[in-house]
């Protein structure tokens, strides 16, 4: 299921045109905070890489026995690696526990944005929003 | 070298663009001038997604939106001649051009459509001089069109949308940005643009400021300081950190002085950027024949320049009898509604506001008084 973090009135909706389910409501006028319709959403994650706030992820909440996983919009290189160890870390980038990559989908699929799955023990799905990984981002 | 036109437009941003395909599909001879070496302005320098609505490409990379007006301009057969700067424009209507620094050119225009843009507004402190500090928008176009990287580590003071993008675009680029210093008590910008630094572990320092560059022959370290309410800098909170890179994103002003030069009225707004060519709700100017869209009439964004430009182009159209007036109010209805439609929420209300105000002070200037010459 989708999880948008998109907390003020911006004139900006690809999310709710994008949506092939009709899940994501703006609506008039354009500055609307979107809703989600959690009945409607299937966790496709179109609206992930369209978002221009980066602001949407998607959480598998079974991912595995005690482990939960975290669809992201990537947009840095060198790209992680399926099978890497990363951080997983909260909205202040700390980290909070271990994670895995489990799927990365290439940038070029999505006009340059890489969609990132990461695993990490479930108990951590409140506070976990993003990963960070061990080596530097610096190519 | 004398040339005339129907229609000049100066600056090729998305203003410009925009308002060129209009009037080139309206039918009138159209030239677009600008002065750098590629048409788009800001736009090619922007490889973040864009926000808004569908119809204003929302989701779309800022170049890849300039190269959809490039083509558009193409189909529309819109002449644009580049690396020409515009250095003045007369009363009778005609602009100097210097085209490649070296020829000049009278251009002759029946209408003129001013798309300058802005330039970004700098701070001065200790050490401001030192190479390594410079404008955000000066680091982006070392990044993103020239392919250099302006530093490695450092320091962005300013956190509205422009620090928050790029200072992600310097990390993206492979900088490692060291704090954000907001010299107010709250960020500027998007939250979505804050979250994405925060969850990079960017410390974004609210009542903050730069107060010192230090280096020999470039910067090698700042120096920040807390400040009090007063915006004054606190004794005893200074912090010395090591950086290469000052990049200020304190905010934008119109490029007028093209409008201050023919003899246009101005008003002050200091919540669009300062001095601002005072225009109707058509984007006429207080001269008639010479009209205004995009950041030189007031600082916005590039959706709402793109509406502008389209407005002008209408008004242009109808003044030249291209288009009937009850088209023109057709077309004029539709753009406005679109306008006030991008002018809303806590970052939207504001311009239209002041837009309103711009509007009232035209109207007064035309009757008679107000205005600054
Ligand atoms: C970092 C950053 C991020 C942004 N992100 C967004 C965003 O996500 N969404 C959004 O909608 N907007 C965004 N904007 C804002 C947007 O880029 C501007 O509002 C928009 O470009 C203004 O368009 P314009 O056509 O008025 O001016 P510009 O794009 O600045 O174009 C003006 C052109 O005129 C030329 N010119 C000026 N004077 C002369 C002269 N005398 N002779 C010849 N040529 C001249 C200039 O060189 C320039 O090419 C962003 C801006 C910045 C700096």
């Amino acid at each position: 299921m989708a999880i948008i973090d998109c907390p003020e009135e911006i004139p900006c909706n690809p999310c709710e045109t994008i949506c092939p389910s009709g899940a994501i409501k703006v609506g008039q006028p354009i500055t609307n905070i979107p809703l989600l319709d959690e009945e409607k959403c299937t966790g496709c994650g179109r609206c992930l890489p369209i978002c221009p706030g980066l602001a949407i992820s998607i959480l598998n909440y079974r991912f595995r026995k005690d482990e939960a996983a975290l669809t992201v919009p990537y947009e840095l290189l060198p790209l992680p690696e399926p099978g890497e160890t990363v951080m997983a870390v909260d909205r202040q980038g700390r980290q909070l526990t271990e994670g895995k990559i489990v799927r990365l989908i290439a940038p070029e699929k999505n006009q340059q944005t890489a969609l990132v799955t990461f695993s990490f023990p479930r108990k951590f799905y409140r506070k976990v929003c993003y990963f960070k990984r061990k080596r530097n981002h610096t190519p | 070298m004398e040339k005339k036109v129907e229609v000049l437009i100066v600056g090729a941003g998305p203003a410009g663009l925009s308002a060129a395909i209009e009037v080139a599909r309206g039918g009138a001879r159209v030239l677009v001038v600008d002065e750098n070496g590629v048409a788009g302005g800001q736009l090619f320098k922007q490889i973040h997604r864009f926000f808004g609505s569908r119809d204003h490409s929302a989701g779309v990379r800022g170049f890849e939106i300039g190269t959809r007006l490039l083509r558009e301009c193409e189909n529309a057969g819109v002449e644009i001649m580049l690396n020409s700067v515009v250095w003045g424009l007369f009363p009778d209507m005609t602009a100097g051009v210097v085209f490649f620094n070296k020829h000049n050119v009278a251009v002759r225009a029946e209408r003129i459509i001013l798309s300058c843009g802005a330039s970004e507004n700098t701070l001065n402190f200790p050490g401001w001089t030192l190479p390594g500090v410079m404008g955000a928008g000066a680091a982006q176009t070392m990044m993103n069109i020239h392919r250099v990287l302006p530093g490695k580590e450092a320091i962005m003071v300013g956190s509205g949308n422009v620090g928050l993008i790029v200072g992600y675009q310097l990390i993206q680029a492979g900088c490692q940005v060291k704090a954000v210093l907001e010299i107010l008590p709250e960020v500027g910008g998007y939250k979505v643009h804050a979250n994405k630094l925060a969850r990079l572990g960017v410390e974004i320092l609210t009542s903050w400021t730069v107060v010192e560059a230090r280096g020999r022959e470039k910067v090698e370290e700042v120096v920040i300081s807390r400040v009090d309410s007063k915006l004054q800098p606190m004794a005893g909170s200074k912090r010395t950190i090591s950086a290469d890179l000052v990049c200020m994103a304190v905010g934008l002003s119109p490029l007028a002085e093209l409008a201050w030069m023919a003899g246009c009225r101005f008003g002050y707004f200091p919540l669009l950027g300062g001095f601002v060519p005072l225009h109707g709700a058509n984007l006429e100017t207080t001269l008639p024949g010479i009209y205004v869209a995009g950041d030189i009439s007031g600082i916005e964004e590039a959706s709402t320049a793109m509406e502008e430009g389209k407005l002008a182009a209408v008004s242009v159209l109808e003044s030249l009898k291209r288009i009937s007036p009850a088209e023109a109010a057709g077309r004029r209805k539709v753009i406005s509604q679109s306008l006030v439609s991008l002018r809303r929420g806590p970052y939207g209300d504001f311009r239209q506001k002041e837009k309103e105000r711009i509007f009232r002070e035209f109207e007064k200037v035309k009757e008679g008084s107000g205005g600054y010459h």
